[in-house]
């Protein structure tokens, strides 16, 4: 036992007493404080704001020419004043239809793969599913064109056969290839957020791996999986450059007749060009007519709204229980 | 078939490997012959990685009895609990040497398939972890996932356990609703449930009681009671009161080791070590 004198305590001060040395740097800390929080909320700010100007403009731009013509007509080439470009917003929405064909099942079930895998081989495939995602949609367009139109126009040639290699085919398969990666990486995200103790449980009780995946993990994680898709799709849905080389475009929605039940329903034709929103708002915008212009701005119109209606479902899909209570 | 020959041959000669304090204290206090090996664990080494859990672990876990396994946190009871059903198997790089036997049969031998030895060996964690679906569901889910698809027999098996684990009474009338609506004292009971449904033969618990309230664990406690007239029960507990309350045998664990087993009333009453006697006398741990 030292006993070692008590250090004389510092001199005790009122609260608003400061040397000059500690009121300057408190003065600066507060300085940087409020400056980098100005910051802050003006980028915040900027980000709405840009996306406030762009829907305002293309309201006020849009909106007089928006009439029930345009969703109810296809274009007439004697008097554009009374055309519509319905075949384009079908087009739009059968292209989405098909291209989650493609890109659903490869996506989550790719999503599943990397929470279940473990190794090099799945972080090989997550890299390069970034490297997908960082892909440029022309090049992504060009590939489909090269894999796909450009052979079939040469076999179709070749024997003469009917169909055409522009094609609603071709241009969901580029829109798919594109939705695998955000599909693929929300997926697994989600999944990766279910309680490990819920796998535990039902491979505790004698479960394999892929009936806890499908009756246990997946169910869980439904709500974020559908968010994930959603937001896919509203991505997708404004693409234009992977149809450049793929759907040709089109003023007539083609169909063909199929029987169902007794009925005959006209079901749209996939090996014909087909038209799509973004791409028939790129050929009206750079046009000469005005009537053209005009409904290109209509059509930029009802697209950034299917685009918004999605973003919001997506918002609203039911978020699970579960992966609330984390 | 070499399952139906060596279980009566190992279960002969299981009483050579107990422990004397274990043989005398089972033997001559009931008066019976001693219960069954279900589980036979010898020289259980564990590793996660380089580091190794568990040292030499020699432990018969009788059948239709409890088995409690006491000792501080890290100390590898719940390793150990979870080597019983191969539940590390999930975690990557985890190794273990020497045996463990369920009715004479190694579950870590090349015949065993892993999904099977769980449908023998239940478990039930830590905390409740129902699955997000209803109540009727969960109970369900493990027969449906063992391939029974009748209707009647399922409604049957769902209501038989529930009654079993003293839950049917409250929630009998929404048997559909989902199962997070349940309190966490009713949601073990569920885990419970759902655990017993498949019928195992074995019920593994994680400190089952641990997140839950005084009365729910009482009734917890109760259950365990009727269900080891026909399961064989191992229990990992923080809570030493537990395990004298519902124990058969005890064993204690410190540092991978086990350092003390025999039969609960000796452990709490006249434990042979010091460790044993330090940890339940509330010196350390």
């Amino acid at each position: 036992m030292t006993s070692t004198p008590a250090a004389s305590p510092p001199p005790r001060r009122s609260l608003g007493e400061k040397s000059s040395a500690e009121a300057a740097s408190l003065a600066l800390r507060k300085i940087t404080n409020t400056v980098m929080l100005i910051l802050c909320y003006a980028a915040a700010l900027l980000g709405i704001v840009v996306l406030g100007c762009v829907l305002w403009f293309l309201a006020s731009q849009g909106l007089r020419f928006i009439n029930l013509t345009l969703f109810t007509r296809m274009p007439d080439a004697v008097n554009m004043g009374q055309g519509g470009m319905a075949q384009s917003i079908l087009g739009t929405m059968v292209l989405l239809a098909l291209a989650s064909v493609i890109g659903l099942p490869l996506g989550i079930l790719g999503g599943i793969y990397q929470v279940e895998a473990k190794g090099r081989f799945a972080s090989t495939v997550r890299f390069f599913t970034d490297v997908l995602n960082g892909v440029p949609s022309i090049v992504v367009g060009i590939f489909v064109y090269a894999v796909y139109v450009y052979p079939t126009a040469q076999s179709i040639q070749k024997s003469g056969g009917s169909g055409s290699a522009y094609s609603a085919y071709a241009g969901g398969v580029a829109l798919g290839i594109m939705m695998i990666p955000t599909v693929m990486r929300t997926t697994e995200e989600i999944l990766r957020l279910v309680p490990f103790s819920m796998r535990e449980a039902s491979l505790g009780l004698g479960a394999t791996r892929w009936r806890t995946m499908v009756s246990v993990v997946l169910p869980a994680a439904r709500g974020g999986i559908i968010t994930g898709v959603m937001l896919a799709l509203a991505r997708i849905a404004g693409e234009t450059a992977p149809l450049l080389f793929t759907i040709l475009g089109n003023d007539l929605l083609q169909t063909h007749p199929v029987h169902i039940a007794g009925k005959t329903v006209g079901v749209p034709t996939l090996n014909a060009p087909i038209d799509a929103l973004p791409l028939r708002i790129y050929n009206y915008a750079t046009s000469v007519y005005k009537e053209q212009q005009e409904q290109a701005w209509a059509g930029a119109l009802v697209l950034i709204t299917m685009i918004l209606v999605l973003s919001i479902a997506a918002r609203f899909a039911t978020r699970s229980k579960v992966l609330e209570e984390k | 078939m070499t399952q139906m020959e060596t279980a009566p041959d190992s279960s002969a000669t299981a009483g050579l490997s107990m422990t004397p304090e274990v043989r005398a204290a089972t033997t001559p206090a009931t008066g019976a012959a001693p219960a069954p090996v279900k589980i036979k664990a010898a020289g259980v080494d564990f590793y996660y990685g380089e580091f190794k859990a568990l040292q030499g672990i020699t432990m018969d876990i009788l059948e239709r009895h409890i088995t409690a396994m006491i000792g501080p946190s890290g100390c590898g009871k719940s390793t150990f609990l979870r080597t019983l059903n191969r539940m590390n198997d999930l975690i990557d790089g985890t190794r273990v040497e020497g045996s463990i036997t369920l009715d004479g049969t190694d579950i870590y031998g090349k015949n065993v398939d892993v999904v099977h030895l769980r449908k023998r060996i239940g478990m039930v964690f830590q905390k409740p972890n129902p699955f997000p679906m209803s109540i009727y569901d969960n109970v369900a889910y493990g027969p449906r996932i063992h391939g029974l698809r009748n209707r009647k027999q399922l409604d049957e098996i769902v209501e038989r356990t529930l009654k079993g684990a003293a839950l049917w009474d409250e929630v009998k009338d929404k048997l559909k609703e989902s199962a997070f609506a349940l309190s966490g004292g009713q949601q073990q009971r569920l885990c419970i449930a759902r655990t017993v449904a498949v019928q195992p033969d074995v019920i593994l618990m994680d400190e089952p009681c641990s997140a839950l309230d005084p009365n729910s664990t009482y009734r917890v406690e109760e259950l365990m009671e009727e269900l080891k007239t026909q399961y064989t029960i191992v229990i990992v507990t923080h809570n030493m009161q537990q395990a004298a309350r519902v124990s058969d045998f005890t064993g204690f664990f410190f540092k991978g080791e086990l350092i003390e087993f025999n039969t609960t009333n000796e452990m709490f009453t006249s434990p042979s070590k010091k460790a044993t006697n330090d940890y339940i006398r509330g010196r350390f741990g």
